[in-house]
This record gives C-alpha cells, sequence and structure tokens, in this order.
C-alpha cells in the first residue's frame, strides 16, 4: 500500500427494481451500511461524501438525494464534499474523491449514486413532471426538433459509425446478448430472462439502429463506493483496490457540435497515465446505457482500433464472460438496470475481488478498465488490486 | 406533427438565430476578427476570444453527417417516425445543427445527401427545418 494513493474500499447495492416504494434515502443508506460493512468501517469515520450530479430539483427521481442531505441526514461529520454536475460524467465523482483523499481533504468518502427515475415515473404527485413550455441553453438546440433523448443523440453516432466501418445490427447486439447473459448469473440483475438475437432483431425500433435492447431502463437503486486515503488504509477490513490512473474529459460539451465522442480522448489519456497497457487488463466494465457507447469505448480505450469495434465483438465470444476480454459481467446496464456510471465500477470492485459468485471471471483477475458517460463526457477509472 | 413542438426561449444571444427566417435566412454568429462561425451563439470567439462578433446569413444547404429514425413516441400526440439529423453546414466549417428532415419518406433519407433549410415558423420563431435536395 502507498500512502500518496486512493483505493476503493467498501463498496455496496441497495436493491435494484422498478417503481421501489422505499424511498430513495434509505436505498441509499442500504446500499452505504453493506459497504461499510465490507470496509470494516463504521459511519463515525466517513468524513466525506461525493455524488453526481447531486440533488436535481428540476427532475428529482433523476437524482432525489443531495450529497449536503446525506450528510445531514445521516449526521455525517465531513471534512470535504462534493456533488455536481459539471464534471466529467458520473465517475468523476469518485475522481474527485479521489483527489481530496490525496490531498488530506478527507481519509474515507462515501460515493454515491442513486436513481429513482422509475419510482419517481409511477408517483407524479410526489415527483410531477417538469413539463416546459420552452427550452434554454442546451436543450434549446435539440427539443424544439423532437430530439428528446440521449437515445436519439446516440443513435446518431452508431448510424455513422455503421456507414463509414460497416458495422451490423448483430454486432450491436452482442453488447445487449452479453449483457443479459451475465445478468442471469447475477441474482441483483433487473433482467433475468433469456435474451436470444431473434428477440433482439425483432424487437420495436426506439431510433435507428437502436432497438428497445439496446437501451437501458429507468430503474430504483443506489450504488455505492468508498473511497479511503492511503493514509488511513490500515483502518479497512477488505482487500484495497487502488485506482491505479483517472481520466475525464469535455471537449465541447455538446452531442452535435463535437466532431467525435468524448470516450476517445478520455481513453487515450487514461493510458498516458500509467505503465499499464489495454493488453494488461483482466476484465473491462463499460458504460452501456446504450448498447453502442460500449463498443466505443472499447475503441477508445484501445482495446481494437477506432471503427473495428463491431468486429472486435462479433460472434459475442471475446467478450463473453469466459473470453478473452469479459465485458460488463453483472450485465451492465442492459441487464442490471439503469444504475448509471457506478455500476461499473462496483463490478469491476467485485470481479478483482473475487466475489463474482456464479459471474466470477476464472484466473485471478488483477486490473479492470471502468468507465461512465462517453458521449460529450466521459470517465475511465483504472482499477489495480496489487 | 400533431404534438406542439418545445419552442427554444429567446434571449438577447440566441435572438438572432430563431428569428433569422423571417427573412428566409439561415444566419450564424461570425468572427469579424479571425473569420470563424460560433455557434452556439455566445458574445466572443472562441477561436481567437475576440468580442467582434456579428450574425451572418450563409446559404442555407449543407449535408446530413448523421441521422436517426425516431420511432419512440416521447411526448403524447407526437406523431412517429421521423427523421432527427445532424447537418453540416454549407459555408460555416464546423458548424452542425440538430434538426428534422422533412418532405419526404424516413426511408429516403441518406448519409451524405445534400440538404437546404425549409423554415417552420412559431410566432416569431422560425425553426430550420431541411429538406432534401433532388
Amino acid at each position: 500500500m502507498s500512502a500518496s494513493e486512493a483505493y476503493i474500499t467498501g463498496i455496496g447495492q441497495s436493491q435494484i427494481g422498478v417503481r421501489l416504494s422505499r424511498p430513495p434515502l434509505l436505498l441509499t443508506l442500504d446500499a452505504i451500511r453493506e459497504a461499510l460493512a465490507e470496509a470494516g468501517l463504521e459511519l463515525r469515520q466517513i468524513d466525506g461524501v461525493s455524488t453526481y450530479p447531486g440533488r436535481a430539483a428540476t427532475y428529482l427521481g433523476f437524482s432525489p438525494i443531495g450529497a449536503d442531505e446525506l450528510i445531514d441526514a445521516l449526521g455525517i461529520r465531513a471534512t470535504w464534499h462534493c456533488g455536481s454536475p459539471e464534471i466529467s460524467s458520473q465517475l468523476g465523482a469518485v475522481v474527485a474523491a479521489a483527489m481530496a483523499v490525496r490531498t488530506g481533504q478527507a481519509r474515507h468518502v462515501i460515493c454515491y449514486r442513486t436513481v429513482y427515475e422509475a419510482a419517481a415515473m409511477s408517483r407524479p404527485d410526489e415527483y410531477p413532471p417538469l413539463r416546459r413550455e420552452t427550452v434554454d441553453g442546451y436543450s434549446q438546440w435539440f427539443s424544439p426538433f423532437n430530439a428528446f433523448s440521449a437515445a436519439n443523440w446516440t443513435a446518431q453516432y452508431a448510424m455513422r459509425h455503421m456507414k463509414r466501418f460497416g458495422m451490423t445490427r448483430e454486432q450491436l447486439a452482442q453488447i445487449a446478448l452479453t449483457a443479459r447473459a451475465n445478468a442471469l448469473r447475477n441474482p441483483r440483475a433487473l433482467f433475468r430472462e433469456p435474451l436470444t438475437m431473434e428477440q433482439y432483431l425483432s424487437a420495436r425500433m426506439i431510433s435507428t439502429p437502436l432497438c428497445l435492447y439496446d437501451c437501458d431502463r429507468y430503474s430504483d437503486a443506489s450504488t455505492v463506493l468508498i473511497v479511503s486515503a492511503g493514509t488511513a488504509i490500515d483502518e479497512v477490513a477488505c482487500s484495497p483496490i487502488r485506482i491505479a490512473a483517472m481520466a475525464g474529459t469535455v471537449e465541447r460539451h455538446s452531442w452535435d457540435q463535437a466532431e467525435w465522442m468524448a470516450c476517445y480522448p478520455t481513453g487515450a489519456d487514461l493510458w498516458k497515465r500509467t505503465d499499464y497497457k489495454p493488453a494488461d487488463v483482466d476484465t473491462v466494465q463499460l458504460y452501456d446505457g446504450f448498447s453502442f457507447q460500449a463498443i466505443a469505448w472499447l475503441e477508445g480505450l484501445g482495446f481494437c482500433a477506432p471503427g473495428e469495434g463491431g468486429q472486435f465483438v462479433e460472434g459475442g465470444k471475446r467478450i463473453a464472460l469466459d473470453g478473452e476480454i469479459p465485458l460488463n459481467t453483472f450485465g451492465g446496464q442492459l441487464g442490471a438496470g439503469r444504475l448509471h456510471g457506478f455500476g461499473f465500477a462496483h463490478e469491476a470492485v467485485v470481479q478483482l475481488r473475487g466475489k463474482g459468485g456464479e459471474r466470477q471471471i476464472a484466473g485471478d483477475p488483477k486490473l479492470a478498465v471502468c468507465t461512465s458517460g462517453g458521449g460529450p463526457l466521459a470517465t475511465a477509472l483504472l482499477l489495480a488490486r496489487d | 406533427m400533431a404534438a406542439p413542438r418545445v419552442l427554444p426561449r429567446l434571449d438577447s444571444e440566441n435572438r438572432f438565430f430563431w428569428t433569422s427566417g423571417a427573412e428566409g435566412q439561415l444566419r450564424f454568429l461570425r468572427c469579424q476578427n479571425c473569420r470563424s462561425f460560433i455557434h452556439p451563439p455566445r458574445p466572443v470567439c472562441r477561436h481567437c476570444l475576440s468580442e467582434n462578433v456579428a450574425p451572418e446569413a450563409v446559404a442555407g444547404t449543407g449535408i446530413i453527417d448523421t441521422f436517426t429514425v425516431n420511432y419512440q413516441q416521447w411526448r403524447p400526440g407526437l406523431e412517429v417516425p421521423y427523421v432527427i439529423a445532424r447537418v453540416a453546414i454549407d459555408g460555416a466549417p464546423g458548424v452542425f445543427l440538430t434538426t428534422n428532415i422533412v418532405g419526404c419518406p424516413v426511408e429516403a433519407v441518406a448519409i451524405g445527401d445534400r440538404v437546404r433549410v425549409r423554415f417552420e415558423q412559431h410566432g416569431e420563431i422560425y425553426l430550420p427545418l431541411f429538406e432534401r435536395l433532388a
């Protein structure tokens, strides 16, 4: 262990459901309790809190619990906290926490992402939907053209990839089929029924080329990662996972003015900050809110050349649980539910600790990449078990 | 589309853009120092930081850089399918508009198609939609 490094120690997750009645604060507490138990820490030892995007008052289900709210509700004595949407996507909250512990701002930071969109939509009296007559800022360039969803924006990148590089729907399907196959081995996953290529190809379209199974589904859940300082690591009972490198970029915070997606510069930056190479990685947990994002991440991280992602996943064997680079072993967001970024880091730690149960990859995995975002914003973490 | 469109809220920076269709023209901010185009509109050039920026008309044509056919009914009354496209604007290098391709079946649209602006008026706002050039 190194005093100057940051480590992920305890990890936790609530149940993952749709239209849960348990309040989002208590789902968050469920995940915190699990993380504390694994780390052998007490809540009084927590002195930092970090989340993304913080309380979103205009869209309550998207981020129902702010950092200051959690601190107050649980009586945490925080010397540092952060909850902001203006970071490099969801796992940017972990990057911020790592920097905080490395500079002595805190010793043990609870990083969390709580989502409550399915429940919120089913209870409009409690969570009134935002119905705006006019839009400004970022939305004015999309909503007037009925381009409301990230599905529309991501679909356009995928269409261009198909046109330029010949990616097929069958190749895209491998992200969804692999995710579902892995979800069947994850007791917490939202989707527990098998998915076949025939079902995929006959599913209704959302926004070409993305069909229903290329898009994650609103879920209710909380995921927690505790980031601990190297100087405090002797207080922790579980095997610490070192944050070996971090990268996050925004070129233009826009889905239409940037030439290409942010996962490409982010992936390149990650490898500039470490001596490890893509060939050293045992498993990848790559953002798949939409299937195409995982393909773009494989390219951006250099597991294959730009444009070759479709061929790379062809047939699905390479990215399967027993393949050369197992992908989204917990089911990804497509299979496990829309945990919104944090699920990928959670699973990387599960695999590195050999605690995947039925979905544990073979060998003795020591190095994993996890990512969030990928469109206009992107974050990548390289995690190592030393 | 039967569902009313969500419209931009006009302010001092975006008003010229959303109302230019009244004169049948598509305009973008252009730096009067380095001649770069600036979009979304802001009172400074992102290339040379000059504050001497002014709207200039472009030809109103472009090329479909990419597109998607949307089938999901995101709002009640929204008529589907429809085409959402990213159009590269002729004469304004690096500027793209997310828009709709109208006036043809959704199956007819392809990446690389040449298109021309066709404004859809909503009060003082003119949304720049595009149609394929034969």
